[in-house]
């Protein structure tokens, strides 16, 4: 590890212990109610003294993310593929997916309750609506966005159309398939959350709601913690499959 | 004997709403002898590209005679290799891989595949650099490459498009004898595109000198010099004589 790794793993280590004194010192020197806002002790003891409830109700709004992010990425790149390889499809899709996509998703959320009931379903469709559509655009912007002088190259071999999507097309894209799924995975555990406030029976949304309204603040906030933490796990992992997936895009930057 | 490369009366012509058609190339001729290496000099943006395109068959002419080893040229063939002004690498794949390409694309990606791609390597002076990826290298390693990616599969043809145009003018030297040297190994014909008199004369068996669009045959200059050339010819009064000679054919000089 050199001085570089260590400092940009330091640096934001140093930004968030000073806004957490900074908090602490705020809250005890004017005495606020820990109802309006816990200071981070109050939250850590939070979490500690209900962590197995926090672990347990982790778990469903985990599922549903990633469930949801999943479904995205399996739908979303086969419609990006089509989107970005043919030009009836675009013309037909695209205006579709802006106008679905501009519908606010909290606004859907009832809906889709009405259709698909309390449990995980519902939630895993709507972490699916709000993560599909970064990743269709990301995708078939990459695919676009192709060298052209590849395409020439692999044309003059008289590589067949599959040939070239697979061999030449679709990798060029992975970077920006990778920059929408990095997008997409956070988005994912919005639109769980979302659906877990409309209407649910566990998930860290409903805990987070449900410590709400009877004032226990500090949970809230131990739930909303946890809920980032959540999301940058799965950020993370993302980030640790694009790496896999893609080592050429690592070795540039030595 | 027919001329290996066999062009009469090329023409090109390109659509344009509302206005008279563009005429990129009004008139080509010549012929091309196996294992000739002919350059094509010319102004930028004279139609010399668009020809190498029409002769590697990514192009159709609106009219005359394409013919290469007395067939009409209609689509791209194996038989051709190409080289890019820019290398065109796959940031994804390897050096080894990325010279492969045309051997998977072509179904003849074998174990003599790869020997033969390691043994380019070598001649181009890229030993050891077969596992790394393109981003590694500098520009002229990464055009050392493509050069090898376009010999793989032992092309009759090889069609340069301004291949050292993006390099500095000492790598360019160097490239220009590495061409030379792998043309006496590998006997394969060339059709080299360029806007420098000095490079043109330098390496070719014939300079054809394209005029301004619209595009005829301004001069066929026979490059009289004997091979191997060394870099101390191009300071003898006979190199400098053709220079003159293709520079009063561009119109540049009197």
């Amino acid at each position: 590890m050199s001085l570089r790794d260590l400092r940009t793993a330091l640096y934001p280590l140093i930004g968030i212990a000073a806004i957490l004194v900074a908090w602490q010192v705020y809250v005890s020197a004017f005495g606020i109610n820990r109802i309006v806002l816990p200071s981070p002790t109050d939250i850590a003891h939070a979490a500690v003294a209900n962590w197995a409830i926090l672990m347990r109700e982790t778990w469903p709004t985990f599922l549903e993310s990633v469930l949801g992010f999943a479904l995205a990425v399996a739908v979303g790149i086969p419609v990006a593929v089509c989107v970005a390889s043919s030009r009836v499809l675009n013309l037909t899709l695209y205006p579709i997916l802006i106008a679905t996509q501009s519908i606010p998703k909290v606004a859907v959320a009832p809906i889709i309750l009405v259709w698909f009931g309390l449990g995980l379903q519902s939630k895993l469709v709507i972490a699916f609506l709000v993560a599909f559509f970064p990743i269709v655009v990301d995708t078939a912007t990459g695919m676009r966005a192709t060298p052209a002088g590849l395409i020439e190259l692999a044309r003059s071999l008289r590589a067949s159309r599959l040939q070239i999507f697979v061999k030449v097309q679709f990798p060029a894209a992975l970077p920006s398939i990778f920059a929408g799924a990095k997008v997409a995975v956070t988005l994912a555990v919005i639109g769980a959350v979302i659906g877990e406030f409309v209407g649910s029976l566990n998930g860290l949304g409903n805990l987070l709601l449900s410590a709400n309204s009877q004032l226990d603040s500090p949970l809230a906030w131990a739930a909303l913690v946890w809920l980032s933490v959540l999301g940058i796990v799965l950020f993370a992992a993302v980030v640790v499959v694009e790496r896999l997936v893609m080592p050429w895009s690592e070795t540039g930057h030595h | 004997m027919p001329a290996f490369g066999h062009f009469k009366g090329v023409h090109q012509s390109f659509a344009r709403a509302g206005e008279a058609p563009l005429v990129a190339i009004e008139d080509i001729t010549f012929d091309l002898a196996a294992g000739q290496l002919a350059t094509l000099l010319g102004p930028s943006g004279c139609g010399k590209t668009t020809f190498l395109k029409i002769v590697a068959g990514l192009m159709s002419a609106s009219g005359g005679t394409v013919q290469i080893n007395g067939r009409d040229v209609t689509e791209p063939h194996p038989d051709f290799g190409i080289v890019f002004q820019q290398a065109n690498l796959m940031p994804w794949r390897t050096v080894l891989n990325n010279v492969l390409f045309p051997m998977e694309i072509l179904g003849r990606r074998d174990a003599r595949a790869v020997a033969r791609a390691k043994e380019l390597l070598a001649l181009v002076g890229l030993a050891g650099f077969e596992p790394s990826y393109p981003s590694q290298l500098s520009g002229g390693m990464q055009q050392r490459v493509a050069l090898c990616r376009a010999l793989i599969h032992q092309p009759k043809l090889l069609l340069m498009d301004e291949p050292f145009g993006a390099l500095d003018e000492l790598t360019r030297m160097e490239m220009q004898d590495l061409l030379l040297d792998i043309r006496a190994k590998t006997g394969a014909t060339v059709m080299f595109v360029t806007h420098s008199i000095g490079e043109a004369v330098y390496i070719s068996d014939v300079v054809v000198v394209f005029s301004r669009r619209p595009a005829v045959v301004a001069d066929f200059i026979p490059v009289a010099l004997a091979y191997p050339r060394a870099a101390e010819l191009r300071y003898s009064a006979a190199f400098t004589e053709l220079e003159h000679r293709a520079g009063r054919a561009l119109g540049i000089t009197r």
